[in-house]
């Protein structure tokens, strides 16, 4: 890892006056150490802030809940109102990486996470991420990348807190020492890859994550997460599915489909929720939204087995988010 | 035979250094810090960065490195001083700069678990955690769970039932069936393999792992 000088911050105030001259943010430091020690990064001035006691915890609100964006992924998934108002959010949480990691990763780093790709993880591949002009993944080993929405990079979104925040319609407050405060829905933190291949949310450098906003789910509100992947541990999913049914009765009055392993930004299937909105959630339509989740996708040389995966997760996933289906044992985590 | 550690030296030289620019100076440290004279009395009585100087840094900040500087790490029960960089990482610590080489580092990348250890009974990837993000924290390794007199329940169970064979994932496995038990006393067959499910033994010794850490878990219900 290169050597770099470090601001060791207490204070929310104290961290943004450190956001300047190319410093990076360290919170629980897993993906950004990583990325050190692979060589792709080499910051020379780390900003501290993990012990910024005002960014940690967990806050009930009239509005739903407040998630201090320093908040573990294990204290998260391990908080009994989470688990029992935002199922999705506590299994994303709670399947993520490996026991060890959840004790250390924080849910904004998360959300920040680069993408997996091998080859942008690597240094030997200089690649469109890297500000160059070619991508190594379309003639290469492809057989983890994006099946849709992908341009010029099929790099898949790595993060499973954002499929769930994404599920609940979360919102991130972010703060500038300059500019104060200003909140996005999770799909506008991030900026696909074709817009700008190196930067990869809309975060500037002088702004931190102060807050993650959960609104409350409306009344008969169901959901569930549940990522597969080649491991049963560690691993990023290959195919995941966030599902939030809001349920009147035996009707679901509004679904929300969310998928990560499919495109380089965390997305939305309008396709699969209009599949269920207005109808009994049963086995032909979960189904019929599992399908519908993959319409358009045009995979890679080689991960078309995501077209059969991706429906299966979905349709498992809104069943088990109605009820009506247990944990998928051959689910990943 | 003596103790390997003594050959180590106690405070080695860094790994690499960037003349120049390298280490801080005790002025700017101590300026940093936010410590008066009165304070350097204090520094030298505790030699080294601390949480409580952390919590006293007048702005809320604390600027050091690239160079070592001395932190004041608890580890196993007793206070030590490390020079260490800010990139230092606990594992690093641990290993080559307090000598304690029973945390072993496998992928170096949180992929494996090999180096957990206990921030605060908390079991975490030494590896992936910075030496210096471990100040004001318990750390425990495995050179800590047992004592001159008493070997832990756990070690003892993993002998009686032979779960190792090349060793190196045991001092992690350990730690973090340990760290299990610590919570849960009374933990079943899948509890124990949920919380192995990140520590990567290739020889594949997890069944007598989880018998062994069952049978810990009986013995310690019982003393």
């Amino acid at each position: 890892m290169n050597s770099f000088s470090i601001a060791d911050c207490t204070t929310v105030d104290a961290a943004l006056s450190q956001l300047k001259d190319d410093a990076v943010v360290k919170a629980g430091g897993v993906d950004l150490l990583d990325r050190m020690k692979d060589g792709i990064e080499q910051p020379t001035r780390l900003v501290n802030i993990r012990n910024v006691a005002e960014l940690r915890g967990i806050r009930e609100t009239d509005q739903g809940m407040t998630l201090g964006p320093l908040t573990t992924l294990a204290e998260i998934s391990d908080y009994a109102h989470i688990r029992e108002h935002y199922q999705i959010l506590a299994d994303a949480c709670g399947h993520a990486a490996t026991p060890h990691i959840r004790n250390m990763a924080t849910v904004g780093g998360n959300l920040l996470q680069r993408v997996q790709c091998w080859y942008y993880r690597s240094a030997d591949f200089q690649c469109f991420r890297h500000g160059k002009d070619l991508c190594f993944a379309f003639e290469g080993l492809n057989q983890y990348h994006a099946i849709m929405e992908y341009g010029t990079c099929p790099s898949v979104a790595p993060s499973s807190a954002a499929v769930a925040l994404l599920g609940l319609g979360a919102t991130v407050e972010l703060t500038s020492a300059k500019r104060g405060k200003r909140t996005l829905g999770i799909r506008e933190l991030y900026i696909v890859p074709d817009a700008n291949p190196t930067k990869f949310t809309v975060i500037e450098p002088d702004e931190l994550i102060t807050a993650i906003l959960v609104p409350k789910p409306a009344p008969g509100t169901r959901s569930a997460y549940q990522k597969y992947g080649e491991k049963e541990s560690f691993d990023w999913a290959i195919a995941d599915a966030g599902v939030v049914l809001e349920m009147e009765g035996d009707i679901c009055k509004r679904a929300v489909i969310t998928m990560g392993a499919a495109s380089p930004v965390v997305r939305r299937s309008a396709q699969a929720e209009a599949a269920l909105a207005g109808k009994p959630i049963n086995e032909e339509t979960a189904r019929a939204a599992g399908k519908l989740a993959v319409e358009g996708a045009t995979p890679l040389s080689m991960n078309a087995y995501k077209l059969d995966l991706f429906p299966v997760a979905v349709y498992r996933t809104v069943l088990l988010a109605a009820g009506k289906m247990n944990r998928d044992p051959s689910a990943a985590g | 035979m003596p103790d390997p550690r003594e050959s180590i030296p106690a405070s080695p030289p860094a790994l690499t250094t960037d003349s120049g620019k390298s280490g801080i100076s005790r002025r700017g440290f101590l300026k940093g810090a936010g410590l008066t004279a009165a304070g350097t009395a204090l520094l030298d009585g505790v030699q080294g960065f601390t949480s409580e100087a952390r919590a006293q840094s007048p702005h809320g900040v604390t600027e050091f490195g690239p160079g070592a500087i001395p932190v004041r790490l608890h580890v196993n029960g007793a206070e030590h001083t490390v020079e260490i960089e800010p990139r230092t990482t606990l594992a690093e610590a641990l290993r080559i700069h307090l000598g304690m080489t029973g945390t072993k580092v496998v992928c170096d990348r949180g992929v494996c678990s090999g180096c957990t250890v206990w921030l605060d009974k908390m079991p975490v990837n030494s590896c992936m955690t910075l030496a210096i993000d471990a100040i004001g924290h318990h750390v425990t390794t495995i050179e800590g769970l047992s004592t001159e007199e008493k070997i832990h329940p756990l070690q003892a169970a993993f002998v009686k039932h032979d779960a190792m064979q090349c060793g190196f994932c045991t001092p992690g496995m350990v730690m973090t069936c340990a760290a299990l038990l610590e919570r849960n006393p009374h933990p079943s067959e899948h509890d124990v393999r949920h919380a192995v499910s990140g520590n990567l033994c290739r020889c594949g010794t997890y069944p007598k792992v989880f018998a062994a850490t069952l049978d810990a878990a009986g013995t310690l219900r019982n003393a």
